[in-house]
């Protein structure tokens, strides 16, 4: 047995953590449990990438998603000190019932379509040298991707200036 | 003769047991390294009685952990306040795991291929140690949380605004040193160093960042005295006025865990402080391990001196340091390093 029989063995158990964690993020009633189980949704999202073999978008799930956004998230949630939430159950609201078995069936539909027309269907590639390194993330980055790379960083500064206006405006 | 796969697994087993082993020795070794240095600054003796100099004093400090009550106070949250020392300690073991200590070696001709002296060498080698040391304040926010303590509460918060403010400016003062090597691998960052300073032809300056990127270097020092929770930056646990902070309902090996984290995390600090700025296992002569570990004890040492020296920060001071001094000063270098590197 080689490690490549290991592969998908290693990606069953990544993307069931995946899921399931993805589940009790909603089915939580303390939200310092649903972060938790967000950043381990994330980390086995992060193992995922490295079956894929990026290696730098691993990197970067790591550094950006389970060790800066999250923390700021759970910050936030210590900060209000959230209380356990035991509401929930007994609201059946009807409309809400609909409108997440509206989104459930379109989601379904989309991945359904996704697996029978997908583009490169079954077609195992032999993958370039230097795959998923930085370099050739990098080098894709500034030149075939450029223009959406330049997008989301002036989305972002959209965003920065959005918050420091908001901010803002208690004081003044 | 190509190498086995027995060989290869046999060598990585051997070389993780090593640097595991040695990790645990000297983060239990820098609390009696510590007590004595400070004690010397101070006039004291500091541990005599255990052993000769006082150096059994860390085994009986963890036999007494081992056997004192191992407290859980009521209205905690047991799951997390059982999980966070164990998520404070990990990812202070694992990230060593891709910093070089060495060059190859055969020790001394015993094994039939030479091994690197690391772990393992990936592609995103300065991604992983931040991205791994990023984690380890899960374990201090959660033990802050998980305590139901405001005192812990408090350091704990303390602890996560403390972490992000300065792990920015620390990723940006590492930014001058890859912009110089052009790459993330750790081994080609102390590659990139090895020699003689190109700019400096008259003296015999090795070429390490720490001459080219002073700037750098000491911010990136700076933030990692913030990151470790180290004095002057030890805000989180300040005793004058959050009890122990975050730790203060710990007893007990948990306890033990954060302490063994924090001197963990000083050693990898220090170690990739050594691998960015100080050449790594760079040296003139002699075996590189050894180089290795003793520019990585002087850092501790530093450690250790800030400590004994500087008091606390206000935590204003500590907001108004990171974001509105150190972050400009790591875009400024980060400036001239990149005309240096563009007309270079």
């Amino acid at each position: 047995m080689s490690l490549a029989h290991l592969e998908p063995i290693l990606f069953a158990g990544l993307a069931l953590v995946a899921a399931i964690s993805g589940l009790l993020v909603v089915i939580q009633r303390h939200a310092i449990y649903s972060a938790l189980y967000l950043i381990l949704t994330m980390g086995s999202l992060a193992g995922l990438y490295i079956l894929l073999e990026a290696h730098f978008v691993w990197a970067v799930q790591v550094l950006v998603y389970a060790g800066a956004i999250m923390v700021l998230f759970l910050f936030v949630i210590m900060l209000l000190n959230l209380p356990r939430e035991d509401v929930p159950y007994a609201r059946r609201d009807f409309r809400r019932i609909l409108l997440a078995g509206g989104l459930a069936s379109v989601l379904l539909v989309e991945l359904v379509l996704v697996l029978a027309f997908r583009p490169h269907a079954g077609a195992a590639k032999v993958l370039t040298p230097g795959f998923g390194t930085t370099e050739t993330v990098g080098r894709l980055l500034f030149t075939q991707y450029l223009f959406p790379f330049e997008i989301t960083s002036v989305i972002l500064l959209i965003a920065i200036v959005g918050a420091l206006v908001l901010a803002k405006k208690h004081f003044s | 003769m190509p190498v086995s796969l027995i060989e290869t697994l046999a060598v990585m087993v051997a070389k993780v047991a090593v640097v595991f082993g040695v990790l645990l020795l000297v983060a239990a070794y820098m609390t009696w390294v510590e007590r004595k240095v400070i004690a010397d600054m101070q006039v004291r003796w500091g541990p005599t009685r255990v052993g000769p100099f006082g150096l059994l004093q860390p085994i009986a400090d963890g036999i007494k952990l081992f056997f004192k009550e191992d407290l859980i106070p009521s209205q905690v949250d047991r799951v997390l306040f059982l999980l966070a020392p164990a998520l404070s300690v990990i990812p202070a073991m694992i990230a060593f795991a891709v910093i070089p200590f060495g060059g190859t070696t055969t020790l001394f001709g015993l094994l039939p291929h030479p091994i690197t002296l690391q772990i393992t060498d990936i592609d995103v080698g300065v991604l992983y140690v931040f991205g791994i040391t990023s984690l380890g304040v899960y374990g201090i926010v959660l033990a802050g949380w998980a305590s139901n303590n405001k005192y812990s509460l408090l350091g704990g918060l303390r602890s996560s605004a403390q972490m992000i403010s300065y792990e920015l400016s620390m990723s940006m003062s590492v930014v001058g040193v890859l912009l110089m090597v052009g790459s993330l691998r750790l081994s080609e960052i102390v590659r990139a160093q090895s020699g003689v300073a190109w700019w400096l032809p008259i003296l015999p300056v090795p070429n390490w960042f720490l001459f080219s990127q002073p700037l750098g270097f000491i911010i990136f020092f700076i933030c990692a005295l913030a990151e470790t929770n180290r004095a002057p930056f030890d805000l989180p646990e300040a005793e004058t006025e959050l009890v122990a902070g975050f730790h203060s309902e710990y007893s007990s090996m948990k306890f033990a865990m954060f302490f063994m984290a924090e001197y963990a995390n000083m050693a990898t600090a220090s170690a990739m402080a050594t691998t960015l700025f100080l050449g790594g296992p760079d040296g003139p002569f002699g075996p590189s391990p050894v180089w290795f570990v003793g520019k990585v004890f002087l850092l501790l040492f530093i450690f250790i001196w800030l400590r004994a020296s500087l008091p606390r920060f206000r935590y204003d001071q500590l907001m108004t340091f990171g974001w509105k001094r150190l972050l400009p000063l790591t875009l400024v270098n980060l400036v001239i390093t990149a005309v240096v590197a563009a007309v270079r």
